[in-house]
């Protein structure tokens, strides 16, 4: 391989540090009206009266939209495949308001000042409702989150509004009952991951105009193009054809930007006014009127032989999918099916979720999805299995996990449309992660501890974890590309680069099955007017979906310079040989450059344009694998965990570009070391976010994160692009579980609410003390 | 009101409301690369030089900046690039938005700090959020582009 496997730096590398105006906010015209949201102080309210004229008559104020001037039609914001897995129980404006940072009211000005003045001054009159406020006791509470009429689900996925659930979920393998009543040990434990901020650098934001042929054009920060384009045509009651979607350069996205969200308020503005709209977000706004990672509890009961074998799992998880249910079916399900397989020796188990809707900011789509949290919970009872075994943790994975070349009913059970036959996880390298991470980390002698002072020990604890690339039978790529003259070629791709380097990756794949290099191959992505479908950047699905969508589209470019070529040297397609570079006859040694026969088919001869698209759905369950190893030092008087070293061993299949891989895993990890230990969205007991800024919501900074080191397992997927599998989100999922349990095995006290701050480790060290006395 | 400030070298003349932050100012004057990432002074992608110094400018009034010498990334162009070259060798400039508030601290530290250690890069940029890389790479890209400064300076 050439071009693939090679660390290219990306392609917008250098346009993007020297700052050039490349992103959403840059590109909006200067004429653009300011549009703001008036948004619920309540975190549960109906609206009885709003009254929006003085507020109208301030000077520049061009538009005031309350729920009474916009159609009611229910829909969902969450960017999934159609029919989506969400409720349909959004509405743009509605008469009830259901978290603190609802909508209320879309204002538009000619500038930022009048809009916040005229805000300031629409009156409304609440009527003050009874917030649903712990997940826990949503079923059966007095207050219905959704008492409205005309909410309802596209497909069934156990919708009940009458009992605040948004979705319930269940997989059965075998005779769990049986399984653990045979069982020599019995692990039951509760655990639970907070609501955590993706915390994009990058707020939300879109800017709308009218063109000249009358259509809507969208231009925002999002990491689904083409579910924007759906999703406002439902929600606007506009054909999809009067819509053209288009991303710029996005400041990451982390899942945050799968849920459509800004675009609905210029959009209307635009259509109200014929005049060009924007909105910005600003970070209160991110936190309080966007979404999260879905807060989670799972009670784990594990049963087990004597020597360590897991005989049974049972999980039962429920999930706080705040005010709406955007992405509630998928994270719940996620956190059982791609988790559950990873322990495929077991006789039986069993998974029971459901997503209960409460008056908070809604949950959405995270790096990890529901996957992260499911390992933490999993992942974390096997840990206490093995002490309670007093076996080492790699040990008991190594009896139990899944190993190259076996398989789980699992995996039927949870892959659409593979049917019966078995499905072999032929390049699992779970091993390998374990025993190179093991080496790295120097386990043997660091496990479980070392005392480093009076008031310092440290621990080392370790997880593993797997994630999916692409969604088997449901998210679809496509790309196109064309030979330009000159011999160069285009790559119109509707995947969304967030920043990994999905634009230089894809066309990394394209030039390697070209054989051409990667200065002749032009990216142009993300516009749902020039670039064909893909589902986008989400469920790990780019670098594997879209790069065979790639390779089958090159692939038939190079057929197709075949055929023409036949016909230049007058031929027939046997006798022609294409290198990248030449075009040859191989009965005659007669030859053509590329950029030669570019021109030629295209000026004087043929006069053709050459253009292929290809296509790819997945159609196996294809994970990548992890296993990442901690050591933490925690301070006893204090109870502060320092994570003095992570490792984290990757396999991804054959990285298509081992540099951009790895800082994947190190972003990655960083993500999961601030939900171990920093990150929680906290609300007040009114319901109040508190957690709304930067200086409440603590993402990790550089001094916060210890020394992070990575290793790809150098493995190959043979349904993978040149052998490749997914990165993005695998890496986040088992660091949780792998620093609390270097706190467990420092200090003995196990942390089973992240996150793990010093208040609650202190608490526990404290608990445990009292303990050892009495 | 008006106000006077000089933006990379070039006097210029603004028309801004007393509570308008330096950060929108110079955003509607064209001044694109200054990014806005939390409006309360956490992240640093709004960083820019006042006077030489490493400011954000999302908690600086404009009309506190009046009179003073403001240089975006635009203005220290050749330095700049050569820091990006380094982040983007270990791709680390990621999704690109925090890179620009991020070079122009580096370049303020460079001067303030001969030799920092790891210690003291850590430190010093602390308040230069990203949430793409994990920092790790960012790491190793300023240690090699100081590196390559020190060997750039004492031939």
């Amino acid at each position: 391989m050439k071009i693939v496997n090679k660390s290219y730096s990306k392609i917008d590398g250098k346009g993007l540090v020297e700052g050039k105006p490349v992103y959403t906010d840059d590109l909006a015209p200067k004429d653009a009206l300011i549009v703001k949201i008036l948004r619920s102080p309540h975190a549960f309210a109906r609206i009885k009266d709003i009254n929006t004229k003085v507020a109208e008559k301030i000077p520049g104020v061009e538009c005031i939209l309350t729920y009474k001037d916009i159609k009611r039609i229910p829909f969902t914001r969450a960017g999934q495949c159609y029919p989506e897995l969400s409720p349909y129980d959004k509405f743009i404006l509605d008469e009830y308001v259901r978290h603190v940072g609802d909508e209320v009211a879309i204002i538009a000005a000619t500038d930022e000042k009048a809009a916040m003045k005229a805000m300031k001054i629409i009156k409304v009159d609440y009527e003050i409702l009874e917030p649903v406020l712990d997940y826990e006791e949503a079923d059966g509470h007095p207050s219905l989150v959704h008492p409205e009429e005309d909410s309802f689900a596209m497909v069934d996925i156990g919708f009940d509004k009458s009992r605040n659930i948004a979705c319930q979920v269940e997989l059965e393998l075998g005779e769990v009952d049986k399984a653990l009543k045979e069982s020599d040990v019995i692990i039951k434990r509760t655990y639970s991951s907070q609501a955590q901020a993706q915390a994009m650098m990058e707020t939300q934001r879109a800017y709308t105009y009218i063109d000249m042929y009358g259509r809507l054009i969208v231009v925002t920060s999002t990491q689904i193009p083409f579910h924007v384009r759906r999703i406002l045509s439902t929600a606007l009651g506009i054909p999809e054809s009067k819509i053209r979607v288009i991303k710029p350069r996005i400041g990451g996205g982390f899942g945050a930007k799968q849920t459509a969200n800004a675009e609905f308020y210029p959009a209307l503005v635009t259509l109200k006014t014929g005049k060009p709209a924007k909105i910005v977000y600003t970070r209160k706004e991110v936190f309080r009127g966007t979404n999260s990672r879905h807060a989670m509890k799972f009670d784990i009961t594990l049963g087990a032989t004597k020597d360590g074998k897991i005989k049974a799992i049972d999980m039962v998880g429920i999930s706080d999918t705040g005010a709406y249910g955007e992405h509630s079916q998928t994270t719940i399900a996620a956190a059982g099916q791609k988790v559950l397989p990873l322990y495929n020796k077991v006789e039986a188990c069993r998974y029971h979720g459901k997503a209960m809707y409460t008056n908070k900011v809604p949950g959405g789509a995270l790096r990890g999805f529901g996957v992260t949290q499911g390992t933490f919970a999993i992942e974390s009872a096997i840990n206490e299995l093995a002490i309670e075994l007093n076996m080492d943790p790699t040990e008991i994975r190594d009896i139990n996990m899944i190993k190259q070349g076996e398989t789980t009913k699992l995996l039927n059970m949870t892959t659409k449309g593979w049917g019966d036959r078995p499905m072999y996880m032929d390049s699992c390298m779970l091993e390998y992660c374990i025993s190179k991470g093991k080496e790295l980390i120097k386990w043997d002698e660091k496990y479980p501890k070392v005392q480093i002072s009076q008031t310092k020990v440290r621990g080392v604890g370790m997880a593993i974890a797997q994630q999916g690339s692409g969604l088997p039978k449901i998210d679809m790529a496509s790309v196109t590309l064309k030979l330009n003259t000159d011999g160069f070629f285009s790559l119109l791709m509707g995947a969304t680069d967030l920043g990994t380097g999905s634009d230089t990756i894809l066309a990394q794949i394209a030039a390697e099955t070209l054989g051409v290099s990667l200065d002749k191959i032009v990216v142009y992505s993300s516009d749902t007017d020039l670039t064909p479908f893909d589902a986008g950047a989400y469920a790990s699905s780019t670098t594997y979906t879209t790069g065979n969508a790639v390779i089958d589209a090159a692939e038939k470019m190079v057929d197709l310079i075949k055929h023409h070529g036949a016909i230049h040297f007058n031929t027939t397609i046997d006798n022609i040989q294409f290198d990248g570079n030449t075009i040859k006859n191989i009965e005659t040694e007669e030859y053509i450059t590329l950029s030669d026969f570019s021109k030629r088919i295209t000026y004087n001869h043929q006069f053709i344009q050459l253009s292929t698209t290809g296509s790819f759905v997945p159609e196996k369950n294809v994970p990548p694998y992890m296993a990442g190893f901690a050591e933490v030092e925690v301070d006893l008087e204090t109870g502060k965990v320092d994570v003095v070293e992570f490792v984290g061993v990757v396999d991804c299949g054959t990285p298509i570009n081992p540099k951009l891989s790895k800082v994947q895993i190190e972003g990655g990890i960083t993500t999961g070391i601030g939900l171990a230990l920093y990150e929680e969205v906290k609300y007040d007991e009114n319901g109040r976010l508190m957690t709304d800024t930067f200086m409440e919501y603590k993402v990790p900074t550089r001094k916060d994160i210890g020394k992070v080191v990575v290793e790809l397992a150098e493995g190959y997927e043979k349904t993978g692009p040149y052998g490749a599998k997914s990165i993005g989100e695998v890496v986040v999922n088992p660091v949780a579980p792998a620093i609390t349990d270097a706190i467990y095995n420092a200090t003995g006290v196990r942390i089973r609410e992240l996150p793990a701050i010093p208040e609650k480790v202190y608490m526990e060290l404290l608990k445990k003390k009292i303990k050892s006395k009495c | 009101m008006k106000i006077e400030m000089k933006v990379n070298g070039q006097n210029k003349q603004f028309d801004i409301s007393p509570d308008e932050y330096l950060v929108d100012t110079l955003r509607n004057n064209g001044y694109t690369s200054v990014k806005k990432g939390c409006d309360t002074g956490v992240c640093g992608c709004c960083t820019v030089h006042m006077d030489g110094k490493a400011i954000l400018s999302c908690v600086i009034l404009s009309a506190k900046a009046a009179g003073h010498e403001i240089t975006t990334i635009e203005g220290v162009k050749e330095e700049a690039k050569k820091v990006g070259e380094y982040l983007v060798e270990e791709g680390v400039e990621q999704c690109g938005y925090c890179s620009t508030g991020l070079i122009m601290n580096i370049l303020y530290m460079e001067k303030h700090i001969k030799e920092p250690s790891d210690e003291e890069i850590l430190h010093y940029l602390s308040g230069n959020l990203c949430r793409c890389t994990g920092y790790t790479g960012q790491l190793r890209a300023i240690k090699k582009y100081l590196e390559a400064r020190k060997n750039e300076n004492s031939k």
